[in-house]
């Protein structure tokens, strides 16, 4: 698919349109309690219901009825001890349910599956997809290209606070915790975009952290992989060379890194890939010039907060820059 | 005065009568103002305070729904967001809910166990000041725009010295420390009034269900808010005084955090949501004109729920990599604890199914926890799930659900409770037809805001974000949302009204406009300073009800003195007399030297230590005897 062909489809970000094996489990699962619930809903309220039209008006003058205190109500004890039973039954129905959605959620078969490191940051997501192959390896961020029908074992870090991976179409939640590395396995059945979202409260722009997942057949997948192992090529006109150089002995490479270069900072996004990818600003917005340009000379009009400061470029040195950036696909 | 209640032919003498009211009242005049004690004066202002928050927690909603009503909303920025969402958070949970509760049973309970007061009344008021001025202090940071950021429940490493640098979280900790601390003082008081000072012959098995859910519910504050104490006091210590209990790269854990506040935090909603069961119970009871179905049913269920509720916190962490099999356990736990909570509804449909029902307002607002508590706790079931919690944690779902269950399981009720009681605290009816309204509108109003969360969170809209772009295809039903929450803010301002226009023109209510069956209903409305002027002796579950028997009250108290009766725990059998201490404004100024400490303490840590000077001076101030007093207590014990 061409980057054309993506921009025209929104990615989906949806519990109900599950377009993966863990994902269907889940909404399996959630079609199965949503539907006993909204039975004992119905039937509990419909009791509730009908017991307020059958029984008499009375007020505050009607004598009260103290029948119960000196001789027990059999008949009622008894409904209320089939009712309490029937609940606790369909309660272990809902155990059972869970316990076995549990067991295949962890069943994914792991063969041949890609590895992918994500690091959450405030407020973006670092990924380094690993290999047994150290050279093999390489890193982007905030867009993750996954294989359709291929497993993705994904491990889950976290390097200044509490961040959550939400992909709900393709599987549910995982915190990242400093200090804990935890996993968490999906496999996409179907070849789409899908947005993820991070889900636990991390500071001033936890709703500006986004995640972009494109599922591509596995040809394409490794075409994009091969693509991302390499360097992007060394800029040919003038003008990009210029953006290199801007980009290299100024305030952008202290933070940033493009394979191949001496720019090599790690506190930002790898940009080796830059104009590969759909968004900038952790899935926020378009990567077109124009907002690049915005992005790069006040990041906190975008995104308040964040951490990148702004860079008062030259428009001459801006344009050179952007032309730079337009090369590193 | 009510007092002189000619109604009340069963008084001997009216100098009595008017002996106990001039022993129990407070001194008049501003010092009064600050010396007060009596049980019903501190309750009264603990609830106008607790109302009071609700408002502005109801007011930083409002600002939340405009900001969510459109995509990329701009009426509120990320950073002022954050503190509103936090500042609501903390509100309602800390601010409102667990002490509204509080407040009202302090009122109510002495009232419905025979008492003329609670114990320890200056402690009782020392908790209200502690807990007014901690609250009055996070509102003061949030105005000065050093309001908490970090969500209510404070997650580190994010609330941390590390990524809140400023005071604004230090504040947040320091509200714990202040409404916990008055929490636990309050939870003292209750169990020991219901314990110890319930009317002769009101044996466990008498006792009103709404007093069972009080005890109960304190009992759960007594093990619950220390967690959360220790907690606050580690985060601040770790941001003020560099310790790392929280700092991975220090051999701390940042789950360790999780883990404190949700074993406060997960009891802390049955806390809010117990005593509103028995609000539930006493309302149900009054208006189906019988006594609620299987009380040992019912009692049972309540502790069960209690027990319960501490094995359930992991479910808050389902998205942690703790392990699964452990996570099983906790969705076995919070499964099983829907079996009270449907024992006790089941309970209460067979008694308005077995009853003669009066369609009044309080019904109408209990009668809402049979669609929304029920929603909500199915909803619940959908969390405890480990694989669908993977999909529902931390969206809209959640929200919605909370929501469902604290609004439908304790807001509901609890207005309903006010309907209820108004006329007890105050002598006057509130207007049934306003009534009306204000609930209808908020039944509605309230589905309207909360019911779309649900589909919201399914489509895939996390919570606590400030914003979404117009692409997510989420902005109808935000809209729908904010509605709705407009509608309960008239609904609420509508109850304004009522409760403002009832105290100058509602209809007179009597002592017992419901034909109630518990004690409270016996006094005069609103009751007099000494709650009884003689103590009844309590021969069945609902004195008013039942036929009077012999003897039906206790002689021999001193009415020239605080002095109450003490009764044995299980069978409330005559135990002594005991002479409560008078009105003073010692708790009062301990509170203020208190508050001096805490608030000093987020600037320095030597407040601690200096700030202790002024608390010991005032609480050994507080318990000086007086000479004079020793030495008549000492007569009444040689001559009884």
């Amino acid at each position: 698919m061409s980057l054309h062909a993506y921009a025209l489809t929104a990615p989906l970000q949806d519990a109900l349109r599950p377009a993966g094996i863990q994902a269907v489990h889940l909404g399996n699962l959630w079609n199965l309690t949503l539907g006993l619930c909204g039975l004992v809903f119905a039937a509990v309220l419909g009791a509730c219901l009908y017991a307020l039209w059958r029984a008499p008006r009375g007020d505050a003058g009607t004598a009260p009825d103290l029948r119960s205190l000196a001789q027990p109500e059999r008949r009622v004890w008894r409904a209320i001890a089939w009712a309490t039973a029937a609940s606790t039954l369909g309660l272990l129905g809902l155990l059972a349910a869970d316990v076995w959605t549990s067991r295949a959620l962890a069943r994914l078969p792991l063969a041949d599956a890609v590895n992918i490191e994500l690091t959450g940051h405030q407020w973006w997501w670092e990924a380094r997809y690993l290999d047994a192959d150290p050279a093999r390896e390489f890193m982007t961020a905030n867009e993750l290209h996954i294989p359709v029908g291929r497993p993705v074992l994904v491990t889950l870090r976290a390097d200044d606070v509490i961040h959550t991976l939400w992909i709900p179409n393709l599987q549910g939640k995982k915190d990242m915790i400093p200090g804990r590395t935890a996993t968490i396995t999906l496999r996409a059945d179907r070849a789409g975009s899908y947005r993820g979202q991070c889900a636990e409260f991390c500071g001033v722009e936890h709703a500006l952290m986004a995640l972009l997942v494109e599922a591509e057949p596995n040809a394409a997948y490794e075409a994009w992989a091969a693509r991302q192992r390499e360097a992007a090529p060394a800029p040919r006109d003038a003008l990009a060379q210029r953006g290199r150089a801007v980009f290299v002995n100024g305030n952008c490479a202290r933070c940033h890194t493009v394979a191949g270069t001496d720019a090599q900072g790690r506190m930002g996004p790898d940009l080796s890939h830059l104009a590969s990818r759909r968004t900038i600003g952790a899935g926020m917005f378009p990567n077109k010039r124009g907002h690049l340009a915005g992005w790069i000379a006040d990041p906190q009009s975008l995104k308040p907060g964040v951490y990148m400061p702004p860079n008062a470029l030259a428009p001459d040195d801006l344009q050179a820059l952007l032309a730079y950036l337009e090369t590193l696909k | 005065m009510t007092v002189l209640d000619t109604a009340k032919g069963s008084w001997p003498e009216r100098g009595d009568a008017f002996t106990l009211e001039q022993t129990w009242s407070d001194p008049p005049g501003l010092l009064g103002w600050f010396s007060a004690v009596n049980h019903k004066t501190i309750a009264v202002r603990f609830m106008v305070t607790t109302f009071i928050f609700f408002l502005l927690g109801g007011l930083l909603a409002l600002a939340i729904r405009l900001q969510l009503a459109l995509p990329n909303g701009k009426v509120l920025g990320p950073d002022l967001y954050n503190q509103v969402f936090t500042m609501h958070g903390s509100t309602m949970m800390f601010l409102f809910a667990v002490p509204v509760m509080q407040a009202v049973a302090t009122y109510l309970v002495p009232l419905m166990i025979g008492a003329r007061s609670v114990a320890f009344p200056r402690m009782n008021a020392f908790a209200w000041w502690i807990f007014t001025m901690g609250g009055a202090m996070l509102y003061l940071a949030f105005f000065l725009d050093i309001g908490p950021d970090a969500g209510w429940f404070a997650y580190v490493p994010l609330a941390g010295p590390d990524y809140s640098p400023g005071k604004r979280v230090d504040f947040w900790a320091q509200m714990i420390t202040f409404t916990e601390l008055s929490g636990l003082m309050e939870a003292i008081v209750l169990i020991t009034t219901i314990l110890k000072m319930r009317a002769p012959g009101m044996t466990l098995n008498r006792m009103p269900l709404f007093v069972w859910t009080i005890l109960v519910t304190n009992v759960m504050v007594l093990f619950a808010m220390p967690a959360v104490m220790l907690a606050s006091t580690a985060l601040i210590t770790d941001r003020l005084v560099d310790t790392q209990f929280y700092n991975p790269a220090k051999g701390g854990d940042a789950l360790l955090w999780q883990h404190l506040f949700w074993f406060f935090g997960h009891p802390e909603v049955y806390m809010i949501f117990i005593p509103p069961l028995g609000f539930m119970s006493s309302i149900i009871a009054t208006f189906s004109r019988r006594p609620v179905v299987g009380y040992a049913a019912m009692v049972l269920a309540l502790i069960g729920t209690a027990f319960l509720a501490f094995g359930l916190w992991v479910h808050h962490m389902f998205a942690t990599n703790l392990p699964e099999l452990g996570k099983a356990f906790f969705t076995a736990a919070s499964l099983m604890i829907a079996i009270p909570t449907s024992v006790q509804i089941f309970c209460w449909i067979s008694t308005l199914w077995t009853g003669r029902i009066d369609f009044k307002t309080p019904l109408l607002f209990v009668l809402a926890f049979f669609v929304i508590l029920l929603l909500g706790g199915l909803t619940g079931l959908m969390l405890a799930s480990v694989p669908l919690d993977y999909q529902l944690h931390d969206t809209y779902f959640v929200v919605a659900h909370l929501h469902y269950v604290l609004l439908g399981g304790a807001v509901f009720p609890l207005f309903g409770a006010f309907y209820y009681w108004f006329p007890k605290f105050t002598g006057r009816l509130l207007g049934e037809r306003l009534g009306r309204w204000n609930f209808w509108l908020f039944f509605i109003g309230f589905n309207l805001a909360f019911f779309p969360m649900h589909v919201l969170g399914l489509q895939g809209m996390p919570r606590r974000v400030y914003t979404y772009p117009a692409e997510m295809d989420w902005a109808d039903l935000n809209l729908l949302a904010t509605a709705g929450a407009l509608t309960i803010g008239l609904s609420v301002l509508l109850f304004v009204v009522n409760v403002v226009r009832s105290l100058r023109h509602g209809a007179a209510a009597g002592d017992n406009p419901w034909g109630a069956g518990t004690l409270e209903w016996s006094v005069s409305s609103p009751p007099p300073m000494a709650n009884f002027e003689r103590v009844p002796v309590v021969h069945g579950r609902f004195p008013l009800w039942q036929d009077a028997a012999q003897p039906a009250h206790v002689t021999g108290l001193a009415s020239g003195y605080r002095e109450v009766l003490i009764t044995s725990v299980a069978d409330a059998k005559l135990d002594h007399r005991l002479w409560l201490p008078g009105s003073t404004p010692w708790p009062f100024l301990a509170a203020v030297a208190t508050t001096i400490l805490f608030v000093g303490s987020i600037f320095t840590p030597w407040a601690v230590v200096w700030g202790a000077v002024p608390v010991a001076i005032a609480t050994t101030a507080w318990f000086w005897p007086k000479r004079e007093m020793t030495g008549r207590r000492v007569d009444s014990e040689l001559l009884p």
